[in-house]
């Protein structure tokens, strides 16, 4: 049962990474007894799943995650938000609002207009039906300051690092506040703009240089260096 | 019979090529900011550049399909990609191209993932020298790589035919002019799967298996470039990162 790539390889589709008892993970698939990858990416093999975490890749809804979408469409019931997927997610003005909902009396471009950016979760999804999304967790609603960054879905973990090492180094290093939307936008709000732009600096470093080890600590040098560069100057 | 001899008394073609010779090709990933996957490849003189948009919503709705994306492409050639100005409304030539680079395409995309999106797929012919399907073919499924849209394999296309008696490998426009018959093909390498096989001309039984042998070899050279274009885009950032 041979497998035909090192761990970390960079595969790109059709490639032949195993074949024999193997179990085809994210973007791989299995024909016969040979599992291919479906995805540019890397190949990782654990145990006997073998899965590409992938480069080049579009969000799917998933239950439960914490997304950033821009509100496209404002209807009779509710909104409709576009959160970077194949499918337009659904907000229900009922799910909102804390009291009963009238459609003839209650307006609803008055709490998010068409062009308002809004964090939500996602509450339901499959892939017959739209995803709806709430609005029920402290924190989400309507973007009001910050900045937003669009990087590849499949890199958010890259970002957050292993337990939360990459995303602390940047949240130290320049003071920002960090909301991360599974959909790969992510929202910066710090202190003062200058601060905002290094945030986003080392957020499209990551996106960039994700593929490459050693991630971590080329991050926490840039950050440090830019910061010390910035107080000199002052 | 011929008023300008396209291969000589040794077997080097007009452009010097051996019979078996591709042209000099040349791969670029992601070369369009606003599209979710693109590439642009030159082959010898044929430029064509692919764009690649979705999995999105597919409008007008009703044509949806409940059970798996649809498929769209656009194979178009710009007024000024051959000698006499083409009009640039679609003619005839390009439906009938957009189809079958539709259809070439469509067996390496898992559609059933994303249901009632559409991937839509535009091919440009930016300038005509012989072998734009196959170009465009090569592209697009490169852009689709590039777009993270999941695939099965690769597809890889090229052309070959009969010449003065001869078979050759990626015909240029002034081979393909005074060819006898000419094959383009289309395949998935790593599945050896044809997913396009076209043929104008005249071949024998016998004639006709080796020219498609010939094209296959050539798609396998076309695949091991992509693979690297593919690649290439990842590994330049790690290199700069390591140095």
């Amino acid at each position: 049962m041979p497998t035909f790539f090192e761990r970390r390889e960079l595969v790109v589709p059709g490639d032949l990474l195993a074949e024999g008892d193997y179990v085809a993970g994210d973007n791989a698939y299995k024909d016969g007894d040979r599992v291919y990858a479906a995805r540019v990416g890397l190949v990782e093999y654990e145990e006997r799943v073998v899965h590409v975490v992938a480069l080049s890749a579009f969000y799917v809804p998933r239950v439960g995650d914490v997304v950033i979408g821009k509100v496209v469409d404002v209807g009779m019931m509710g909104w409709i938000v576009d959160v970077n997927a194949p499918y337009l997610a659904v907000l229900r003005a009922s799910d909102v609002l804390e009291r009963p909902f009238r459609p003839s009396k209650d307006d609803l471009t008055a709490i998010y207009d068409v062009g308002d950016m809004i964090i939500a979760r996602v509450v339901a999804y499959d892939r017959t039906s739209d995803p709806l999304l709430a609005v029920d967790k402290p924190g989400m609603g309507k973007i009001t300051r910050g900045q937003i960054v669009e990087i590849t879905p499949t890199k958010i973990p890259r970002v957050i690092g292993r337990k939360g090492s990459m995303i602390n180094v940047i949240k130290r290093e320049t003071g920002c506040n960090i909301t991360l939307g599974q959909n790969g936008l992510i929202l910066v709000s710090g202190p003062s703009l200058e601060r905002e732009r290094l945030a986003v600096m080392a957020i499209l470093k990551i996106e960039k240089e994700s593929h490459v080890s050693g991630l971590t600590d080329r991050v926490t040098e840039m950050l440090q260096k830019e910061v010390g560069e910035r107080k000199s100057n002052v | 019979m011929f008023s300008r001899k396209l291969i000589d008394e040794s077997g080097i073609r007009a452009d010097g090529r051996r019979l078996d010779e591709l042209r000099p090709i040349k791969l670029e990933i992601g070369v369009l900011s606003n599209a979710d996957g693109s590439a642009y490849i030159e082959q010898g003189k044929s430029k064509v550049i692919a764009a690649v948009y979705g999995p999105r919503e597919l409008h007008p709705k009703h044509l949806s399909l409940p059970d798996r994306a649809m498929l769209r492409c656009r194979y178009h050639m710009a007024p000024f990609s051959v000698e006499q100005r083409k009009s640039p409304a679609p003619s005839r030539r390009e439906m009938e191209l957009s189809k079958v680079v539709r259809e070439a395409l469509e067996p390496s995309i898992f559609l059933e993932y994303y249901p009632r999106t559409s991937i839509d797929v535009f091919i440009e012919v930016l300038e005509a020298d012989g072998g734009t399907r196959c170009a465009g073919i090569t592209a697009a499924s490169l852009a689709l790589a590039d777009a993270g849209i999941p695939t099965r394999d690769l597809v890889s296309a090229c052309a070959a035919g009969k010449v003065e008696g001869l078979f050759v490998l990626d015909l240029t426009d002034a081979e393909d002019k005074a060819s006898e018959a000419d094959v383009p093909l289309a395949i998935m390498p790593n599945l050896g799967s044809i997913t396009l096989l076209q043929m104008d001309g005249m071949l024998t039984l016998d004639e006709f298996q080796s020219i498609v042998e010939l094209a296959v070899k050539g798609c396998k050279q076309i695949h091991s470039i992509q693979r690297e274009a593919l690649k290439a885009k990842y590994v330049a950032v790690k290199e700069v990162v390591e140095e």
